[in-house]
């Protein structure tokens, strides 16, 4: 699939690939880059898309089930998009649907297709094989890290964790990779890690895991990342963000050739293309 | 010393059933769970009774549980395996024991255990059962892939 991002990144495409078709987007959860870029998708394609615009607005509000609105929206579309505050309702919606489900997030479980968009920006700048890549940040309700750890332990990769006392990698998630044979190294501050990983992935911190906004700011201000710390860095690190941010990165950072997060962002559309065209065609 | 079956004959602990099904070598201390896991509450129509703490000739001690006129499915007991691996199954016909089989521990269980992921989308109204995977590891839940590796009775329904 990412070989095929990348086939469509460079315009070799049938526009009309789609044509005809419809995508439902059942976001129940706010989104801006996930929603944008797979209605871009769909209408790069020649397809359409559909979608019930506020939480407030469809009968979720009236009390529906998810398990009916899908079987009425598998009427109405060729494939879903879901977005829910709920873990593994992706999973559920695919059970009663008649038309493939995407999960495009499951409450603080998995982001698979943020994964794919990630794996794809880390390979245009080296091969994702033996990496070392630093997960930073909220990595328990962090559903961008839990996917990418998941997908990283096909790669042979070596995952370092810098993440606040209590927001670390879930420990069922945790053994369950290193089952699989991912090296997972933890550790207190990004000092430590930056002048050994070829890969910086950063999360938000949010402030609603925090009891009061002075430790929420202590802890953020030191997960922070600085032009004056990426001196330290190898001279090919990538910084990787699935924003939106907030004080995560120094926007000094932007200009740096380190930051690849807004690139990142844009390669959600070439990515969810093939994706889209993987499940609609 | 008089073998359990000896003193059960004289009906001191628990007497013999005519038919129906007795559960035995189950894990001491675990037969009210046995219970509730094969949804036998107390408003069953069947008379139900339950041994604990008895000795056994194969274990130190065991529990049982001898439940009459109902001869319970293999679906049904398998799930004890869940919390007592070395239950046996007689199923009895006119005082004899006519089956005799172990317990297997199945590959998925189904509304018997609850996610303990409050967040976990099986724990709103929506219309499923919670489903579990039985790994070697534990019990993963199926739709949030959460993993209880310990104390699976404290989530039984």
């Amino acid at each position: 699939m990412l070989d095929h991002a990348r086939q469509i990144d460079s315009k070799k495409y049938d526009k009309n690939a789609l044509y005809g078709k419809i995508l439902a987007v059942l976001f129940f959860e706010p989104s801006t880059r996930t929603r944008m870029s797979f209605e871009s998708a769909i209408a790069r394609l020649g397809g359409t898309s559909i979608s019930v615009g506020s939480v407030e607005a469809c009968s979720m509000a009236k009390g529906e089930t998810l398990a009916d609105t899908v079987r009425v929206v598998s009427g109405y579309a060729d494939a879903i998009v879901i977005r829910h505050p709920r873990e593994g309702a992706a999973r559920l919606a695919a059970e009663f649907a008649t038309v493939p489900v995407i999960n495009a997030g499951d409450g603080a479980g998995q982001h698979p297709s943020q994964t794919l968009l990630d794996l794809y920006t880390i390979r245009q700048s080296m091969p994702i094989d033996g990496i070392d890549i630093a997960l930073v940040g909220d990595l328990r309700y962090g559903r961008t890290a839990h996917s990418l750890a998941s997908a990283l332990s096909l790669y042979g990769a070596r995952l370092h964790t810098v993440s606040p006392r209590g927001l670390e990698l879930p420990g069922t998630l945790a053994t369950d990779l290193r089952d699989k044979g991912l090296e997972i190294i933890e550790h207190d501050d990004i000092s430590e890690v930056i002048n050994i990983v070829d890969v910086l992935y950063l999360t938000r911190i949010q402030r609603e895991r925090f009891p009061d906004s002075a430790s929420y700011f202590n802890v953020a201000s030191s997960y922070r990342i600085t032009p004056e710390l990426l001196a330290g860095a190898k001279k090919h690190l990538i910084v990787l963000h699935p924003l939106p941010r907030v004080d995560e990165i120094d926007p000094r950072v932007d200009d740096s050739p380190h930051a690849r997060y807004f690139e990142q962002s844009k390669n959600g559309v070439p990515v969810r293309m093939a994706m889209l065209m993987k499940v609609m065609q | 010393m008089k073998r359990p079956e000896d003193v059960e004959n004289e009906g001191l602990l628990v007497r013999r059933i005519r038919n129906g099904t007795v559960i035995d070598h189950i894990d001491c201390g675990e037969a009210l769970n046995v219970v509730k896991i094969l949804g036998i509450t107390g408003t069953t129509q069947e008379a139900l009774s339950i041994a604990t703490n008895v000795q056994s000739r194969n274990m130190e001690r065991k529990d049982i549980v001898k439940l009459t006129n109902r001869e319970l499915s293999k679906e049904e007991v398998d799930r004890i395996a869940l919390i007592s691996p070395k239950a046996t199954i007689n199923i009895v016909r006119n005082f004899k024991v006519c089956e005799k089989k172990g317990v297997e521990i199945p590959s998925q269980i189904v509304g018997i255990v609850q996610c303990p992921n409050p967040g976990c989308i099986s724990n709103t109204n929506e219309p499923i059962e919670s489903k579990f995977e039985v790994l070697p590891k534990g019990l993963r839940c199926h739709y949030c892939d959460w993993l209880i590796t310990k104390d699976i009775t404290s989530h039984i329904i």
